[in-house]
């Protein structure tokens, strides 16, 4: 091989090739360079990244979903880990730099890393303004324990957890921020205080009325505001606590936390130690580009350009593309022309849209308005010259993409006011759509365009979800979805395609459950790994496993083999995993009725476990919680009582009240009644866990009605049957499927109905969800009517299962798989 | 770098098929991997996310997802969603599993 030769090629390519270095990984760095990716630009740079937090890049915008539990933290990244490796960027995370030498063109971060660059981007972005109030600080000049900006991930995370322990959280701040984070901490239990400065709520967005309208929503949810109202420190206890918020007035709010969400401040100070032009953020021209150094460019809420510093998404997608165009050279014509501020969002359930002025600034100003207090409803425009200079739209926020539009561009409005705040005779969707430019954002979250998504559906993407995968158009908060939706319609002619994976039972097999059921029969497969073989193409998706066991289960009963590796690991160990890796043992208990004997020999087994937890389950039984895997065989032999399967998808457990025994209000043996179910439908699979419960009279003291299925006795041997019903996540009353005579006729529906909902209910869908889903009436004219001639084959099904279920506690002396419970200990050599 | 020394860790028949098992050797703890086809993979033992006992997971072709919170990793990179885990060479000769462990 000719070495030399190639070395100087590669020499060659080295030279040409140049070194983008971003300082700053999140939403605006990001940003950028994908943007400079989509130019082509991993040919002509080695991409290297500093990112301040020790993650990847995630939405920032998404933190109050965090906040509020509505979105967990997996769901908010936008470029996970091995988007860096993929595309070739190097990155150094949790690394903040701390010097530009720009003479030598050499970044220098906190932990030591240093790297050269040929061209540089400061996407810095911003940090939360904290005021500088008595206490608010510690010694060290940290935030003090209990006071929170609310800025990063780790914000988050920690307002989360001191949330939990406090009675009384503030808020130091009424805008956008503070309110979201008012609507986020609510959900963890404190009461919620809203200290604002000014006069109203969201006053750089909404007038006087719209913050009071708005201040009505939170105060009906149980925030309390508290406006006009001016902090002057912090309160501490003798400890050194947070204990409260001191008004300049005098009076103390006390409470056991304080989020300061009082705006925010550009990081600008790496850059003014590099000698670069800063007022009150990093100066730029019309190409991002600093004035001082043609290397250098700066993007996002550091940039300040033409006099307006942005703390808004939508400019910084502007300033990416512009700043891509240039440093690629694909468009040296490109250039940033500044934002016009307009926000459409979500506050407190209230929905409202913004833009330019919230008040008329000169005589001749028009203002259209329109107020409805009792619905929450405020429409308010700002019309000069026939153009949009401002408005408001808080409650009907139907009319905002087209005002939007109109304020952005700066189109002429009709003549007639009116039709500007209300849709007058309905024109069609249609038009509104064929009138939307190219270049009018759908989805704002993500700066999509309506152009990119008919580019999207021309390339091919036919589906709504194929589009959104695609474009990320409507993966931010969510709330365009439905005009995107609309648009891919549009486009498509109305020839759009249904996506049908949202039917499928699992993934990666192109099926409903009722398809795939009918394919297992005819294949005749009997094990988790022949329908992936058969199904998959080979493929094993390891999310679906459980849930083809599941459903192999319910069609084969004992014919089913049984690959122990299909299995979640609370079903190969018959125990429920806890956070730390331990598991919880819970005996059989049915109906909550134990002895003292029983409990004795619990008693015991717990101290020689040393069992670091005893407690009693909502489903009236004993939990051991926090035993090693390696401990569960012994206990369950040590216990000698069968498994209260407490950890599977399948039948859990039957909760009673104490009925006719000694009740003296018992109407039927609610205990005997459950102790029957119990031991009927123990070990029973199903699609997601059944929870059930039998009352001795309508009192309910049993909560019956809130169960998948619930027995209620009503007097002379009659029970009523409830189905549908849930009390956890999500509550639902049950709904009364039939009364019937007997116990007898009580186990049968409810065994009937059972099995209909193991044949037909998708993976994990808990009866609260099925039965709507399938409707009262079909389920009652299938399980009680028979109206389909198949409630034999549904007993029939039902008594093969019963029989083929087993007690799993069993395999405590009979493994069934090498080191079921064990670690293994490879001897020294 | 350092180097790298082969360990005979026993036979392959201690970790059922499609089911992972921590291996203790000497004092490191490694997930060992034992998938339908034949395939065998080691790795760190527990989620770097909020520290799941990997070999608990569920299998699928060349992944593994940790059974705490569902992170799918790639048994073959160690890639995962948002963050990563480290891999360890295992190779299986005449039924024995070897690992290849880096001397310190």
């Amino acid at each position: 091989m000719d070495g030399s030769v190639a070395q100087t090629l590669e020499d060659g390519m080295m030279m040409a090739r140049q070194r983008l270095v971003v300082v700053g990984n999140g939403m605006a760095g990001a940003r950028a360079v994908e943007e400079v990716l989509a130019r082509g630009g991993a040919d002509l740079f080695d991409i290297v990244m500093f990112g301040d937090e020790p993650y990847g890049n995630y939405n920032r915008i998404m933190l109050s979903n965090v906040l509020s539990g509505v979105q967990d933290t997996d769901g908010i990244y936008i470029n996970p880990l091995d988007w860096y490796a993929d595309n070739g960027i190097t990155l150094h995370s949790g690394a903040r730099v701390t010097h530009i030498d720009r003479a030598a063109r050499v970044v220098t971060a906190e932990n030591g890393v240093q790297e050269r660059y040929d061209v540089l981007l400061i996407a810095t972005g911003s940090r939360s303004f904290i005021p500088p109030l008595d206490n608010v600080r510690d010694e060290t000049g940290e935030l003090r324990d209990g006071v929170f900006g609310f800025r990063t991930l780790d914000d988050c995370t920690a307002m989360m957890a001191r949330a939990r322990t406090s009675q009384t959280a503030v808020v130091l701040g009424g805008g956008l921020l503070g309110l979201e984070a008012a609507r986020g901490l609510m959900t963890h239990g404190p009461s919620v205080h809203v200290v604002h400065l000014a006069q109203h709520l969201m006053n750089a967005q909404l007038d006087v009325e719209g913050g009071a309208i708005l201040r009505a929503a939170m105060e009906a949810m149980g925030v309390t505001i508290h406006t006009g109202a001016s902090t002057a420190c912090i309160e501490l206890d003798e400890s050194g606590a947070v204990a409260g918020v001191r008004f300049k007035d005098g009076t103390v709010l006390p409470c056991q936390m304080v989020v300061v969400a009082a705006g925010i401040r550009p990081n600008v100070e790496v850059a003014q130690r590099a000698g670069l032009t800063v007022e009150r953020a990093i100066v730029v021209d019309n190409h991002m580009r600093c004035p001082d150094d043609r290397n250098v460019f700066v993007v996002g809420e550091c940039a300040q350009h033409r006099g307006q510093v942005y703390g808004l998404v939508a400019p910084l997608w502007d300033q990416a593309k512009v700043f891509a165009d240039q440093v690629t050279q694909r468009n040296t014509g490109s250039a940033y022309h500044g934002s016009k501020l307009a926000t459409k969002l979500k506050v407190m359930g209230v929905e409202l849209a913004s833009m330019g002025l919230t008040e008329p600034q000169h005589p001749h100003d028009e203002v259209i308005r329109f107020s409805e207090t009792r619905s929450g409803t405020y429409k308010k425009l700002i019309v000069r010259d026939g153009r949009l200079v401002g408005g408001i739209l808080m409650g009907d926020i139907s009319k905002a993409a087209y005002l939007m539009q109109a304020f952005d561009r700066d189109s002429p409005l009709p003549e007639e006011r009116l039709s500007l705040l209300f849709d007058l005779g309905t024109p069609p969707q249609k038009v509104t759509l064929d009138e939307m430019p190219a270049d009018a954002q759908v989805c704002n979250c993500n700066g999509v365009t309506k152009g990119a998504i008919g580019a999207c559906v021309a390339a091919g993407k036919k589906t709504t979800k194929s589009v959104m995968d695609a474009t990320r158009a409507g993966m931010g908060c969510g709330s365009c979805k439905a005009l995107v939706g609309e648009v891919v319609e549009w486009f498509c002619g109305g020839t759009v395609e249904e996506d049908l994976s949202v039917h499928y039972y699992v993934p990666g097999i192109p099926m409903t459950k009722p398809e795939l059921v009918a394919a297992v029969r005819a294949q005749d497969l009997r094990s988790v790994s022949s329908v992936f073989a058969a199904l998959a193409g080979g493929v094993v998706d390891a999310g679906s496993k459980p849930a083809l066991a599941s459903l192999l289960i319910t069609v084969w009963a004992d014919d089913y083999v049984d690959e122990r590796d299909a299995r979640f690991i609370n079903d190969r160990v018959h125990a429920n995993i806890q956070k730390d890796g331990t598991f919880s043992v819970v005996p059989e208990m049915p109906g909550g009725v134990t002895t003292p004997a029983d409990l004795i020999r619990i008693a015991e087994v717990a101290l020689k476990y040393n069992v670091p937890l005893v407690k009693l389950t909502g489903g009236q039984r004993i939990d051991l919680v926090g035993v090693s895997k390696e401990d569960l065989p012994r206990m369950w032999a040590d216990l000698g009582m069968p498994s209260g399967h407490a950890y599977g998808k399948s039948y859990r457990t039957c909760k009673s009240c104490i009925g006719t025994e000694f009740c003296r209000f018992g109407l039927g043996d609610s205990m005997g009644f459950a102790a029957k179910i119990e031991r009927r439908f123990r070990g029973v699979d199903s699609p997601a866990k059944l929870k059930l419960a039998t009352a001795g009279c309508p009192r309910n003291c049993s909560e019956a009605m809130v169960k998948d299925i619930g027995a209620v006795a009503i007097g002379n041997d009659r029970w009523e049957i409830y189905v549908g019903g849930a009390a956890g996540a999500h509550i639902r009353k049950g709904d009364l499927l039939c009364t019937v005579d007997g116990e007898d006729a009580a186990m049968l529906i409810t065994s009937r109905f059972m099995q209909y909902y193991r044949e037909n209910a998708k993976w994990k869908e808990r009866t609260y969800t099925f039965v709507p889903r399938i409707g009262l009436e079909r389920i009652r004219a299938i399980v009680v009517d028979d109206s389909d001639g198949i409630a034999a084959e549904l007993d029939a099904a039902m008594e093969r299962s019963i029989a083929a279920a087993y007690d799993p506690w069993k395999e405590a002396t009979a493994p069934k798989t090498a080191n079921q419970f064990a670690e293994i200990l490879v001897p020294a050599s | 770098m350092s180097d790298a020394v082969a360990i005979a860790i026993g036979p392959l028949s201690q970790i059922p098929v499609g089911e992972g098992r921590n291996m203790v050797v000497g004092d490191r703890t490694l997930a060992v991997f034992h998938l339908h086809g034949g395939a065998v993979y080691a790795t760190q033992p527990t989620c770097p996310h909020r520290g799941g006992p990997l070999a608990d997971g569920l299998t699928g072709s060349h992944t593994v997802m940790c059974p705490l919170h569902d992170r799918v990793f790639d048994l073959r990179t160690g890639v995962g969603p948002d963050c990563s885990i480290a891999v360890v060479p295992v190779r299986v000769q005449d039924g024995i599993m070897l690992v290849e462990l880096a001397t310190a």
